[in-house]
């Protein structure tokens, strides 16, 4: 019983196996990827382990306080940001070890060709509520 | 309100249903139906009888579900099963050891326990969980299609019906209903359908646990360390209960980890001030303990234990026997070095301590005891 977030990267993880950008996938390919995504989730919620999944759009603001009475500032988006983050899924299960097999299974989303994409996906466990009995 | 009545008589009707004919599956589906009506008629109009009401209440649901299967599956004959006798048997415990079966992983077993004997609704223990309800719904209807092939009436395993109620004890976070106090509602009905040292035993720790609850958090909801809390604020009667319990229990003479965890609390809780706190007999129970679970957390803990008793070297020493990768090792290393006046180690070892828990107030916690040592040494360059 513990959450986990699934985070998929537009850019700033290590590049997959199958390294070719959906624009240049045929119909069927992207179809097949989109399908492949909604069965995950669709299995999870039979499991009783999905908790939320959200993708997000590329650009975005940096957003700063200002000082009292003044609007906040804005920047961005910034084209040269490293880290871009796409998208996650929080699912809650009862090990770390199931967190990590279903991240594996997401990873293998189909790409190009039909192959799996061998997208890297980073897990990261949610902090839990603090234990009653402790000594 | 008659939630609390509700909740308790859910497992005797569901043994009724079960007892009459009904599959276990489909008659807490018809008792949950039921029990979600009585919480909404019952305030205007009470029932006389709560439990014959929630009885028929379940069996017209359950005919109600079994009728529109039966037209889904358009059979020509009328399997309707007909009501048997309302028997004077208590399937209770049958219902525990189904419901804690070995067949479910730990969260299916906690949420099943929660509905189908607990007669929480599936929305409540989806909000102490923090999943959406279709989730917790599912994870429910596939803890019983998962336990659907066991037969009602073979004995079952009371550890794996204890570390269950342990589990929704210690874990699990705040909807509208208060985990801890149905963990001890649900131990002590255990209690009161089985003999036996071990549920007494985990009834006891609970008790003694709950009784420091309103001391162990600051109002802004952080952590404040046993040595640290107001035991002003301990529940006199709930300890009081919690030791009768556990002498009782021990007096059997079956010790168990639960007996043995809960023998601890109580020298806590028998201390009026921290500095009286028994730590000689506490190391002893500690021993006891690793005996019988052989546990390395139960080492960890019994490291701080020795600290207290023989000083900080001795604890030291114990800590160093262990695999440092043990949740809360760092933790310990850093009070148990910072009791030995090393307090730059010590200091360095909370801010590494925060970094590796597991929740957010005791992260808090471990990087205030770091600025607290850090702003008493010297000042840095």
């Amino acid at each position: 019983m513990a959450k986990y977030l699934l985070l998929k990267h537009y850019r700033g993880a290590p590049a997959p196996v199958n390294n070719v950008p959906m624009d240049q996938w045929t119909q069927d390919e992207i179809s097949a990827h989109i399908q492949y995504m909604n069965d995950f989730a669709d299995k999870l919620k039979d499991t009783g382990e999905f908790v939320d999944g959200q993708a997000l759009e590329m650009a975005g603001a940096w957003v700063r306080y200002d000082g009292e009475g003044k609007p906040p500032v804005t920047d961005g988006p910034f084209a040269e940001t490293k880290d871009l983050i796409a998208g996650w899924m929080i699912i809650d299960v009862d090990s770390y070890d199931r967190a990590i097999e279903l991240a594996g299974e997401l990873s293998a989303a189909p790409g190009k060709d039909g192959k799996p994409i061998h997208e890297w996906l980073e897990v990261r466990p949610f902090y839990g509520n603090p234990p009653t009995i402790t000594e | 309100m008659d939630e609390a009545l509700v909740r308790s008589l859910t497992p005797a009707v569901l043994g009724v249903l079960v007892r009459r004919g009904a599959d276990f599956a489909a008659a807490e589906d018809a008792v949950q139906d039921a029990l979600i009506e009585a919480l909404r008629v019952w305030p205007e109009d009470p029932p006389r009888d709560p439990k014959g009401w929630l009885v028929t209440a379940a069996w017209r649901k359950f005919i109600d579900a079994t009728r529109a299967e039966t037209a889904r599956k358009r059979r020509e004959e009328n399997t309707e099963p007909e009501p048997g006798p309302v028997s004077d048997t208590d399937d209770t415990l049958q219902l525990y050891f189904l419901c804690a079966h070995p067949k479910l992983t730990p969260s299916s077993a906690v949420a099943l326990t929660l509905r189908a004997v607990g007669g929480l609704t599936t929305r409540q223990i989806a909000q102490a969980y923090l999943v959406p309800e279709a989730t917790m719904a599912q994870r429910i209807s596939r803890a019983k299609k998962t336990v659907g092939d066991v037969r009602f009436d073979q004995p079952g395993d009371v550890a794996t019906v204890l570390r269950v109620l342990y589990l929704v004890f210690n874990e699990g976070y705040s909807g509208d209903v208060d985990l801890a106090a149905e963990a001890i509602r649900l131990t002590r009905q255990l209690s009161g359908a089985i003999d036996h040292p071990e549920v007494a035993g985990l009834l006891a720790l609970m008790l003694l646990h709950h009784a420091r609850r309103a001391s162990r958090t600051a109002p802004d909801g952080s952590l404040i360390a046993l040595a640290d809390q107001d035991r002003a604020k301990w529940d006199t009667r709930l300890i009081a209960e919690g030791v009768e319990i556990l002498q009782n229990a021990l007096a059997k003479d079956r010790l168990g980890e639960f007996q043995a965890q809960a023998a601890i609390a109580a020298l806590h809780a028998d201390a009026p001030e921290a500095e009286e706190t028994d730590w000689v007999q506490i190391v002893e129970w500690y021993d006891e303990l690793t005996q019988l679970t052989d546990s390395p957390i139960v080492r960890l803990n019994r490291a701080v234990a020795v600290a207290e008793a023989d000083g900080p070297r001795a604890g030291l020493k114990a800590l160093a026997e262990l695999d440092a990768e043990l949740p809360r090792y760092t933790a310990v290393a850093a009070y148990l070095h910072e009791r030995d006046g090393d307090e730059q180690t010590a200091a360095r070892l909370y801010v590494e301590a925060a970094g590796k828990a597991s929740n957010l107030a005791e992260r808090e916690y471990l990087t205030r005891q770091a600025a607290r040592l850090n702003r008493k040494g010297p000042p840095h360059p």
